[in-house]
Order: structure tokens, then sequence, then C-alpha cells
């Protein structure tokens, strides 16, 4: 178990990740603030505490993998490398823009440390399972982790692979879903709603977790749980707060893809501060 | 009567064997592995075989995984399903990150026969070749597929292999080399040139035997490469006999044809016509019926020569 102090560290660290996602939406005038807000404090607790990584070797062949399955939140996983020291804090600044390295959605081939190109929905849980298979037959220990969206677990392509990952007993892969309950059109319960949760992934052959997605102390102690669970893969279902953090933004369907204005921009970062 | 071999066949055998070679390989099927003949691989090599069930999506994007974590992994199905099911997961999750992920799809074009026209790719070629970077193989024979699948796995990228589903005749000697995006020239003219893809490349040689009985000499490319296209020997192939036949079992839109009249277009601009499936889909019969009724024949590739021959005397 991690100590106060750290606890501390990491909640601040993650609200510094919330500031740069309200910074590179801001100044790209374009992104996705919501769905990025509701999920920095799970990828912070994955890239500062949880995962087997070194920002050095980001090829390192048995470093843990993670996947942001829902790509349109990479200002999350941008903020958090950079934080990381995969590259400079200041490319931030260069997000969505022309000859940037930090496109709109994650592009493994131009930013180190991002493990998979995303961006359409639903498909990073067969890549991950790809990787984690790969382990297998490689016999490296390396985890791999993998960030759905609620919504995107509407797709097809999320089942099959979520009977993939328990048919080939996949217990060095983790999954998470983003569980802040909106999509673009609306409530994911309104829309298409994918629910009941987590009786689907335990009739899909998983073993599944729920904590609240805030709260660094579960968040912590569940991950090393789940890797404690043999000949299975693991489901957390992490209930977050779309826009978490920024008062306006929170539970909002309309941020999930709008940039603040000036104003809004300052009451966000006063929020965060 | 020529030796014939499925170029499916040549497939699920030399894969086996490549898996004894290269420890990387490892193959995903969908519930087809006994068409596809991925089955002679699976039962070699049990533990890097993986079937995915009937979830071409999940298979792609698993494929993907496989790749980003050093494996060479080889995707099979049916031409349909691969290209058309999976499209957005070979876009997305393969191509657009150049992942070394191998598709070897197979029951592509008419003569995959009495299934019909839902399970004819007729369009395969088109969409991967559309594609950014993905390369497209077409191979004509047993030989041929062999030394092309083993040309694939030392390319480090994503590749599409289009295989057929009955024994079509070895064209090829066992030891012949092949390099992706170089044709064969296996036969010299100076008349026209037939440009030949896949099962057609055997019919294309028929055809050149009768031309040049009565007198018109062609010359005949393999193109097994569509993408990246051998520009050199099209180039040449438009120069020095100043007109293309070209011949697929696919639709004249989008494929080998398609390819073939866009290059020489910008280059050195020569009449081409295109045999192949006229912008419709096929149907239920013995593949030699469906190769008749759609236009896929010696005589059609003879006439279209003697069109060209009509054309460019009246200088059309
Ligand atoms: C295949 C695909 N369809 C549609 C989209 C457009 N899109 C981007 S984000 C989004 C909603 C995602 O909702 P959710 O998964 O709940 O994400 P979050 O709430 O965490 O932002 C949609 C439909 C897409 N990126 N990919
Ligand atoms: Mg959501």
């Amino acid at each position: 178990m991690v100590d106060q102090e750290r606890l501390e560290f990491l909640r601040q660290k993650a609200q510094l990740v919330r500031k740069h996602i309200v910074q590179m939406v801001t100044e790209a005038n374009s992104g996705h603030p919501g769905g990025s807000l509701s999920a920095a404090d799970l990828l912070t607790a994955l890239y500062f505490q949880v995962m087997r990584i070194n920002p050095e070797k980001p090829d390192w062949p048995e470093r843990d993998r993670f996947i942001l399955s829902k790509g349109h939140a990479s200002p999350v996983l941008y903020a958090v490398l950079a934080e990381r020291g995969y590259f400079p804090v200041e490319e931030l600044s260069t997000f969505r823009k022309i000859n940037s390295r930090l496109q709109g959605h994650p592009d493994m081939k131009k930013l180190p440390g991002v493990e998979m190109s995303t961006g359409s929905l639903g498909q990073g849980l067969s890549v991950a399972n790809g990787m984690a298979l790969a382990g297998k037959l490689d016999n490296l220990d390396y985890r791999v982790y993998v960030l759905l969206g609620d919504g995107e677990i509407e797709e097809g392509q999320v089942w099959e692979a979520a009977m993939t990952s328990a048919h080939y007993k996949l217990d060095n892969l983790i999954a998470v879903v983003d569980y802040n309950g909106l999509q673009i059109d609306g409530p994911v319960s309104e829309v298409m709603n994918p629910g009941p949760l987590q009786e689907k992934w335990r009739a899909f052959g998983w073993h599944v977790f729920t904590i609240d997605g805030h709260d660094f102390k579960e968040i912590l102690a569940t991950l090393e749980a789940a890797r404690e669970i043999k000949g299975k893969p693991v489901m957390i279902i992490a209930n977050t707060i779309k826009g978490k953090g920024v008062s306006f933004m929170e539970n909002k369907v309309e941020w999930h893809g709008t940039v603040p204005s000036k104003e809004q921009f300052e009451q966000a970062i006063s929020d965060l501060s | 009567m020529a030796e014939k071999m499925a170029t499916r066949d040549a497939y699920g055998d030399i894969l086996a064997q490549l898996g004894e070679e290269n420890e990387k390989i490892v193959v995903l099927d969908a519930d087809l592995s006994k068409s596809t003949k991925t089955v002679v691989f699976a039962k070699k090599f049990p533990h890097r075989f993986f079937n995915m069930g009937i979830a071409e999506g999940d298979m792609l994007g698993t494929a993907a995984g496989l790749a980003a974590a050093g494996k060479i992994p080889f995707a099979s199905t049916f031409a349909v399903f691969a290209t058309g099911r999976a499209f957005d997961q070979i876009r997305n999750s393969i191509a657009y990150p150049r992942l070394n992920v191998k598709i070897a799809a197979t029951h592509a074009g008419l003569t995959v026969g009495e299934d019909g026209g839902s399970h004819q790719a007729v369009e395969d070629i088109a969409i991967m070749r559309a594609i950014p970077g993905m390369v497209v193989i077409v191979p004509a024979d047993g030989v041929s597929t062999k030394a092309l699948v083993t040309a694939a796995v030392n390319y480090q990228g994503p590749v599409y292999i289009r295989l057929g589903r009955p024994a079509v005749p070895l064209l090829y000697k066992e030891d012949e080399e092949f390099v992706i995006g170089k044709a064969k020239e296996l036969r010299d003219g100076k008349d026209f040139t037939i440009v030949a893809a896949g099962i057609m490349v055997a019919k294309a040689l028929e055809a050149a035997e009768i031309l040049a009985a009565e007198g018109i000499r062609t010359r005949v490319l393999d193109m097994h490469t569509i993408k990246p296209l051998d520009e050199e020997a099209l180039e040449r192939a438009a120069r020095e006999t100043g007109g293309i036949v070209t011949v697929e079992e696919h639709s004249v839109i989008g494929g080998l044809g398609s390819a073939v009249a866009e290059f020489v277009a910008e280059t050195h601009p020569v009449p081409v016509i295109r045999v192949g499936i006229q912008d419709v889909f096929g149907e239920s019969g013995k593949p030699d019926e469906l190769l008749e009724k759609y236009g896929l024949t010696v005589e059609k590739i003879v006439e279209a020569v003697k069109r060209l021959k009509n054309n460019t005397a009246a200088g059309l």
C-alpha cells in the first residue's frame, strides 16, 4: 500500500494533468476535454505508480503496455506521457497542430510511449489481446492495460474481443471501462445502454471489479488485486465523472468535444488549482 | 496437361514450412482454417495458431497487437470477409500504424463457385490498393504463391495476399525467384502487351499463343504485385508495344486494370483495354462456367487484343 504522502503526490499530479488537458484543448481550439478529464486519475495511477515502464527505453520488450482504446482522450495520454518524461512538457502546446507529433488521436509511429494508434473506437481490446498473447508466447511477464469508453463498448468488436480474452485466459490483461455515463449524443443509458456492465463482463468470462475511478486508494488497491487473478482477464469498471475537476464541465454531455472560451479557461484553471 | 495446385494449398504448405524456420510467425483464422489451409500450420504449431472464431474484425485487431509485440502474424479468412468485414481494423489498426501483419485472403473472385455472389470478392483488390502503404500481391500459381508468401515474411509492413480456391496450372519451375513489385515477363512480343494477374495469367499465355499463330506477337506480364506496380516494366511495355490489355479475376474498377491505366495515362499514354468483371456481382455456378459467363476467357483476351489492334490501326 502507498502512504499518504504518495497519495497526495498522485492527486496533485492528476490535477496538473487536468490543467494540461484544459490548456491543450484551449490552445488547439479543438479536442475532447470531457473524457480526458474523467480518465486523468486512472492514467496517473497507471503511469506514476503501477506500470513497469522506462521512459528512456520506450521500446523495452518487457515493459507494461497501455492502450488508449478511446483515442479521442489523447490529451490525457499526452499530458501523462509528458509529465512522465517521454517528451518535453512544452511540446504539449503543439497538440493538433501541423507537423506535431501530438496528433488529434494517438499515433504510435510519431510519439514515443504511444503503444497503439487509436481513434476508430472499439479496436483497442483486440489489439491488447494480441499483445497479451505475444507476451505469453514469449514468456514475458509484462501486463497489458487498456482503457475503454462506456460508449465505445457499444461496438460489436469489443464483445468479440471480450470472448477472445477469456477464451485464451489472458490474465496478463487488465481492461478498464471509463464509466462516465456519457457519450456524444447523450447519456449512454439513453443512446444505447451497454449495461448491466458487471453481469455482462462476468458472463463473458471476466473477473470484474467496480471502483470509484477518482479514488486513488481504491484504484491502486484494485490494480494490485487485479494482478492476483489467475486464468482470467480482469475488467475494472471505473465509475467516473465526465469533465471531472472542472466545475462547469462535470457531467455535462456538451463538454465531450467543446473548447472552453477565455473566461471558461480561466475558471477551469482556478477550479483545478 | 500441366500439373495443378490451388494457390490456397500452396499457401497452407509454405506457411507450415516457414513456421519451422521462423519462430515469429503466428497464424490466425476465423473458423475457416480448413478452407484457407491454415489448418496445416495449426496442426504443426498449435501453440502459435489462434482460432478467433467468426469474428474477423477482432482477428485483424488481434493480429495488429501481435505484430506490435514483434510477431509476424498471418491472418486468413475469405477475401470478402477480410476486406469487407474487417476493413476499418485493417485501415486503422494495421495500415495506419504500419504494423507487420500479413493478410492472406483465400476464395477471391468468381472461382469460389457454388457459394455464389455473397462469397465472391470482386472488389477486394480495389479496397486494399486504396489503403496507403498496403502491398497487394496476387499470385498466379502455386510456385509463385510459395515464393511470394516467403517474400512477404521478409518484407516489413502490411501485405495483402489474394489467393484462390480452385486448382490452377503450375506456370513456374520450383526454383523460380520472385521479388515483390517486380513483374515476370513470361513471353516477349513487340505488338501488344497483356498484363495479367492471378489465375488469369495462364489464360493470357494461352491467348498469346493463339494470337502468335495469327501473327500478333504479344508480350505477357505476370503482374503478381499490384501494389507497388512494376512501373519500369509497364513503362517499357507501353513504349515498346504501344497498347495494353489487362486481365484480372476482379472488377475492372479499382483493380489491376485501373492501376495499369492510371499509370500509363500519366507516363506513356497508350490504349488500354481492361478484361475483367464488368461492375457486377457474381453468382452460383461452377468456376469455369462463371469465368465463361463473366467474360474471363482466353477468347475474350484474344478478342480484346484484336480490338486493340483494330483501334490502333484506325488511329483511335
Ligand atoms: C468507430 C467510431 N465511431 C464513432 C466515433 C466518433 N466518436 C468519438 S468519441 C465518441 C463517443 C465516445 O463515448 P465514450 O466511449 O463514452 O467516451 P468518453 O465518454 O469517455 O469520452 C464517438 C461516437 C469514433 N471515433 N469511432
Ligand atoms: Mg463515456
